[in-house]
């Protein structure tokens, strides 16, 4: 690839997902293209960004950029955030509503994990939260790939020994051929939907927990406003964002602000603190 | 220092978890089978045993319920690290006291995630 298809990769990128690309990176672009051309039936990478160049196709620029967006993701990852939600958030919500859901949503789930561990969350905690209490989980993710292996719910053996406890494995998975099952009565917890966080969020909905973890750094400076203004605008106002425990909150401005001694967390309302 | 016991009759898996287990703070004693490794639990109790399941003279159920009879025998965390991946066998090593569980092959961060699991990492 040459330093001009690079900087053609990063700026397709950058106009549909927001989503930063070093251009600099010759190997990454290509390792992460690869794929993408044999999928599409191309002889080399080369041949792919011609066809780019030349029918600036929606589907093809939109696997180049799922390809690009693609993050390691594991069960339970960072822990912390996870204890939070089942030990404060997720208690302090359900007793507010009053029997109204509580919606928690995983943006950019990618193939899930997120998303299912806040399930098994739920249903272990169901028998301790309020009488009545209802939680509904939403996913989505820019990527339609990884939307389908989240949804199917199958994980390699690497995949399930990354953060699950064995008896979280125990409880909710069984095993199927050489990979691993997540139970349908978890799966079923969760609805998904194809969302580009940097377009138009006006119909998302709104959301009482916002797990939006390690999203923002990858952002271009113009897409990072953007995404927390949809952000604020999805979430209620007593509600809680969770963001990556690294993520500098630069830039929240008013919409959010961090919940002290709760690293990651982030609160609409600042006139609202978690109960102890 | 913390310490635990690596217990494999593979040479090789041996040597692999011991780099990964310092890399995280233990000091490492070694034992090839479950007789071997409960010499050594008489000698020194250990904080973690990272356990094969098949293993010549005496497995590694076998060696998790006779180490459960010793005085101490209930402190060490003791982690499978086996090829055994049915649930029946999880199961069983969980019941005998396991506290974590894993499946080969590993890789250094399933070794981190697991010790973490049992907060020894």
């Amino acid at each position: 690839m040459t330093s001009e298809d690079c900087e053609l990769i990063a700026q397709i990128c950058a106009q549909r997902a927001g989503l930063m690309v070093d251009p600099a990176k010759t190997y990454l672009i290509e390792s992460r293209l690869g794929p993408v051309a044999r999928r599409e039936g191309f002889g080399a990478i080369d041949d792919l960004i011609g066809a780019l160049k030349e029918r600036r196709e929606d589907r093809l620029a939109w696997g180049v950029v799922e390809a690009m967006a693609a993050a390691e993701t594991a069960f339970f990852r960072d822990r912390t955030p996870f204890d939070l939600f089942r030990a404060e958030v997720l208690p302090t919500l359900a007793r507010l509503r009053e029997g109204e859901p509580v919606r928690v949503w995983s943006a950019a789930c990618g193939s899930g994990q997120e998303v299912y561990s806040l399930a098994m969350i739920v249903e272990e905690e169901r028998g301790a939260l309020a009488p009545g209490a209802r939680v509904e989980l939403f996913a989505s993710d820019l990527s339609e790939r990884a939307l389908e292996k989240a949804q199917s719910g199958l994980y390699t053996q690497f995949e399930i020994q990354r953060g699950l406890p064995i008896r979280s494995l125990v409880r909710h998975f069984e095993k199927a051929d050489e990979m691993w099952a997540l139970a349908p009565r978890i799966r079923q917890m969760v609805r998904w939907r194809r969302i580009n966080l940097v377009s138009d969020l006006s119909a998302a909905g709104r959301f009482d927990v916002i797990f939006c973890r390690n999203v923002l750094g990858g952002l271009t400076p113009n897409a990072r406003p953007r995404l927390i203004e949809n952000l604020a605008r999805a979430i209620s106002p007593d509600g809680f964002l969770f963001l990556g425990l690294d993520e500098a909150p630069h830039g929240l401005g008013e919409a959010f602000q961090p919940v002290a001694g709760r690293a990651g967390l982030y609160a609409r309302n600042p006139a609202f603190s978690v109960a102890a | 220092m913390k310490t635990c016991l690596v217990v494999d009759d593979s040479r090789v898996i041996r040597k692999v978890a011991r780099r990964i287990l310092e890399d995280i703070g233990f000091e490492i004693a070694e034992a090839s089978d479950g007789m071997e490794a409960l010499a050594w639990c008489r000698a020194a109790m250990p904080d973690a045993i990272l356990l094969d399941w098949n293993m010549p003279v005496m497995n590694g159920i076998e060696f998790l319920r006779h180490l459960r009879q010793e005085p101490g025998g209930d402190r060490p965390a003791v982690v499978f690290c086996t090829v055994e991946n049915d649930l029946d066998r999880i199961r069983e090593a969980l019941d005998a006291g396991a506290r974590e569980y894993i499946m080969k092959p590993f890789d250094g961060d399933i070794i981190a995630s697991k010790f973490a699991e049992v907060g020894l990492a």
